[in-house]
């Protein structure tokens, strides 16, 4: 990073943040699925700001379109398709001893990362090399090469995942018909 | 800014965690789910500023898994919902001893 940040900067990135964790928080608390998915939403745009301030702007577009736009999307059509608005459905927390349980283990996981976070981190790149690296080159080039160079069999490799998805999806999804085998 | 992301990502992470453990709603655990994939970007991304920009590339597929995931999730839990009328994961409970 660069030695000293301009106070803008600081001050949107501790606000992005605190607007994710916020929106999480309420986002677990909510009772109807649709105000849960709606924080989600919040969550991940203020995510996508996040990563556009970390030198990601492609990343955070990919983030807006891919799981605001598509995957939250797809969640909102479930849940209407499904009908799950209705009483029965809304009270679903779980008893005391599995949100005591759920606390004790959030609590150790904190705690894990916060050791984890205060070791020392040697830098393998210089300072700032990102983003002069996106000044010289643009946005989507600092990724694109490494993707299909060193990760090229990872990427194709990904082509037959989505594909396995799609049809295990369809077949999932399938309304059983009488003339059906099974 | 590193360390900063890293606390905004493990306290997401932490809330996804408590989310899955706390809820009974199969779908609120399953958006559960993919709020911890997203604090898991949001380390690699903060990362990739001192590691170089394969965090960013490894944060390209993390997207594309979770796209799959949320595919046959949701083919799953509308299957299990014709099955059963339900979403509520108390009442799945068929491999329970």
């Amino acid at each position: 990073m660069q030695p000293s940040l301009p106070l803008f900067y600081t001050f949107n990135f501790y606000l992005f943040g605190i607007v994710a964790i916020v929106a999480a928080l309420l986002f677990v608390t909510r009772k109807s699925p649709v105000a849960a998915a709606m924080w989600l939403v919040t969550t991940m745009f203020a995510l996508a700001a996040l990563f556009v301030m970390l030198d990601a702007q492609f990343i955070g577009a990919i983030q807006v379109l891919v799981y605001a736009g598509a995957i939250m999307v797809v969640f909102l059509f479930v849940i209407m398709l499904l009908n799950l608005g209705h009483p029965s459905e809304v009270a679903d927390a779980r008893g005391r001893g599995w949100k005591l349980t759920a606390g004790a283990v959030g609590v150790a996981m904190l705690a894990q990362i916060f050791a984890l976070t205060r070791v020392h981190i040697q830098p393998h790149i210089p300072a700032g090399y990102l983003s002069r690296q996106i000044e010289a080159t643009g946005v989507v080039a600092p990724i694109a090469g490494p993707l299909f160079n060193e990760y090229l069999l990872a990427f194709e490799v990904t082509s037959v995942l989505l594909l396995a998805a799609v049809v295990g999806a369809v077949v999932l999804g399938r309304r059983r018909t009488a003339t059906d085998a099974g | 800014m590193l360390a900063e992301a890293l606390f905004f990502s493990a306290v997401l992470f932490t809330i996804g965690v408590v989310g899955v453990l706390t809820r009974r709603n199969a779908i609120i655990v399953f958006m559960c789910v993919e709020l911890m994939l997203n604090a898991v970007n949001l380390t690699f991304v903060a990362f990739s500023q001192v590691y170089g920009v394969g965090g960013q590339v490894f944060v390209f597929f993390v997207m594309t898994v979770a796209a799959a995931e949320a595919a046959v999730g949701l083919a799953i839990i509308i299957a299990l919902f014709r099955h059963r009328q339900t979403v509520n994961l108390q009442n799945v409970n068929l491999l329970k001893g």
